[in-house]
């Protein structure tokens, strides 16, 4: 069996007096695209926050190719982090550069290629994400909410990653720019091969977007399948979040889209 | 019409018939609720009233509220009302249902439980200083072993931004010590016929005390409050995270280079500053005691041994690791709320400046017996 892309061992994460998780197990194979959904307050956007090492859990580990991040080597450490891009809720562009330098900033921190080859390699990321290349000396204050989700999903792709871990990517969208971000990042994860990781609550993002479903409910991974076998699932938390009158509307199109 | 109006008739058997008229809202309630109020109180404690609501143009919540209020929080036995108007009434009664939330009692001992938090919150903040300076100093291994991931363009930055744009504001504010420090001395010292002095009192006091407290205390109020406010927002705005994500360093690629800048900027700064405060001095005694520049040139490398101006020199350095630090220290405390960006950078300022004046008086005791001439 291959190594799977992220693998997630009996985590547990306590704030304070409350457990978030307790024994969350989930190994995502490469290639999947994965949604990650919950009631809010599951820990959903915690254990992603986890995986890239911005939160330590308090007992269990989550291994990255097989890896675990913090391995007590900062070149380690680094050469794994280039393998996955990370596309923030809010963006986090760097308010202080423009675009073009935003994208530019992760192939610059490499040290391996010059200003000439850095150059076309930001314009062609630009031009993956449907920007022009006269957004590039645009400040991130005065970009629209879908253009600073592109502009940040260019910049998680800037290194080449395998990996991408998306948290929340269309919240604050309305449904016409989040369809076709939405279209956008489908596109390009087949393109490029990647195993995409999101937290959603949208269930439009959902259907469209992902191979197979982990549930985060009862502070565990309820279920790992794909939409159809989760729909089967008997539980009241997935009767509710599936079932429901308004999911039945967005999952029609799961077997459209097959 | 459009007034909240009360009419009141009294009917034959001793009750009375209460018929409410016009806007019963919020913008017309406003400028006379009082009055109001205390008329409704007045008919609702009369036993027999039956209540008519069918002229009420408008009625919304805040108007069904100062009825509900007058009934003493029932509804009237006799009520005519429009349907729209009754539900909200309902409403109201049904929010009646719903108890507040109990109220903990406060602990007798609450007052121990207020000191420990404090001051466990002390620790943990002494902990996280400590966890900073360990950091700058595997930064510097870090750097030591691989020196080209020396952040040059930060430190740069930094380096124009706190040292040389603070370069108008200090001299200003030098200048005028100087001047100040220097006038008030010459009315004394000419009482005793000393006027020489000035130049020894000048000399000392700005150089080896004055220079240095004197720009770590703007520059704690001007980039110290800068750093906290930056990295403050950079957490708020998840750049902090976005960073750490593509592997860089926040303490080798934020931290570092603004301690380092400080503690360039600073000796330069109170050099600067000194240069001028001496000048706005030796202006002042010039006009005030008629020394001539010439004689204060001539007396202040004698007044003065170069070992002051390197006391203020290392002052100077320390002072400035000491801000940077400070204020990195509440910057990456900030929560994503506007309370605790504004609370930290304060705390940032007054802490900086507190422990700038604590560091002065260590340096004074440990160097007692430097420099001061025999």
């Amino acid at each position: 069996m291959t190594t799977p892309a992220i693998s997630v061992r009996d985590l547990h994460t306590r704030f304070g007096e409350v457990w978030i998780h307790k024994g969350v197990s989930l190994d995502i194979a490469p290639g999947e695209m994965v949604s990650l959904v919950g009631g809010s307050g599951s820990g959903k956007t915690t254990l992603l926050r986890q995986m890239i090492g911005l939160l330590t859990p308090t007992k269990g580990e989550i291994l990255i190719f097989g890896q675990p991040l913090f391995c007590g080597s900062v070149e380690k450490e680094r050469a794994l982090r280039q393998r996955f891009g990370v596309l923030f809720q809010q963006g986090a562009l760097f308010s202080a550069f423009n675009v073009y330098d935003n994208i530019a900033f992760p192939l610059r921190e490499l040290q391996a290629f010059d200003e000439d080859v850095i150059h076309d390699l930001v314009l062609l990321k630009l031009a993956m994400v449907e920007l022009l290349p006269r957004h590039g000396q645009l400040m991130p204050s005065e970009l629209s909410g879908g253009m600073i989700k592109r502009v940040a999903l260019a910049r998680a792709l800037a290194l080449e990653p395998e990996l991408l871990l998306l948290d929340e990517p269309t919240a604050g969208l309305d449904p016409d720019r989040s369809d076709s971000f939405v279209r956008l990042v489908r596109t390009l994860g087949e393109e490029l091969g990647l195993t995409v990781v999101l937290v959603t609550h949208d269930l439009d993002t959902l259907a469209a977007l992902s191979t197979k479903v982990a549930v985060l409910a009862e502070q565990r991974i309820l279920a790992y399948d794909t939409v159809e076998e989760i729909i089967r699932v008997d539980h009241p938390f997935i009767r509710n979040f599936f079932l429901s009158e308004r999911s039945a509307r967005a999952l029609q199109n799961v077997q459209f889209r097959r | 019409m459009s007034e909240a109006r009360i009419d009141v008739q009294s009917l034959d058997d001793g009750g009375r018939n209460v018929s409410l008229s016009g806007r019963w809202t919020l913008v017309q309630l406003a400028h006379r609720s009082e009055a109001l109020i205390a008329q409704l109180r007045e008919l609702a404690a009369h036993p027999n009233v039956s209540w008519n609501f069918t002229e009420v143009r408008a009625l919304d919540s805040a108007g069904a509220m100062l009825l509900w209020r007058a009934w003493d929080r029932t509804m009237p036995e006799i009520l005519l009302a429009r349907p729209e108007h009754l539900r909200i009434l309902e409403r109201i009664a049904a929010a009646d249902e719903h108890q507040p939330p109990a109220v903990v009692p406060k602990s007798p001992f609450e007052w121990v439980m207020v000191i420990g938090r404090n001051a466990i919150g002390f620790w943990n903040q002494l902990v996280d200083f400590a966890v900073l300076i360990g950091q700058m100093l595997l930064c510097v291994v870090h750097l030591v072993r691989t020196p080209k991931d020396l952040p040059k363009r930060e430190f740069s930055a930094n380096l124009y931004k706190s040292g040389v744009l603070a370069m108008p504001v200090s001299a200003l504010v030098g200048f005028l010590i100087g001047v100040v420090l220097s006038y008030l001395s010459a009315l004394q010292l000419r009482q005793f016929g000393a006027d020489i002095f000035i130049v020894n009192i000048l000399g000392m006091g700005i150089i080896r005390e004055l220079g240095p407290v004197l720009v770590a205390v703007l520059v704690a109020g001007r980039s110290g409050s800068a750093m906290t406010a930056q990295l403050g927002v950079m957490r708020v705005t998840e750049e902090i995270d976005a960073l750490s994500t593509m592997g860089v360093s926040r303490s080798l690629r934020l931290v570092f280079p603004k301690v380092t800048a400080l503690a360039v900027a600073m000796p330069l700064l109170v050099l600067w500053t000194t240069t001028i405060a001496l000048i706005g001095g030796m202006v002042s005694a010039q006009i005030q005691l008629d020394i001539s520049y010439a004689f204060f040139f001539q007396q202040l490398p004698k007044a003065v041994p170069m070992a002051n101006l390197i006391i203020g020199l290392v002052k100077g350095i320390a002072f400035g690791i000491m801000i940077a630090l400070v204020a990195c220290h509440f910057g990456l405390r900030v929560r994503p709320n506007t309370e605790s960006l504004s609370a930290n950078t304060t705390a940032a300022v007054v802490t900086a400046i507190t422990a700038v004046i604590l560091l002065d008086s260590v340096f004074a005791i440990a160097t007692s017996s430097i420099g001061i001439p025999q």
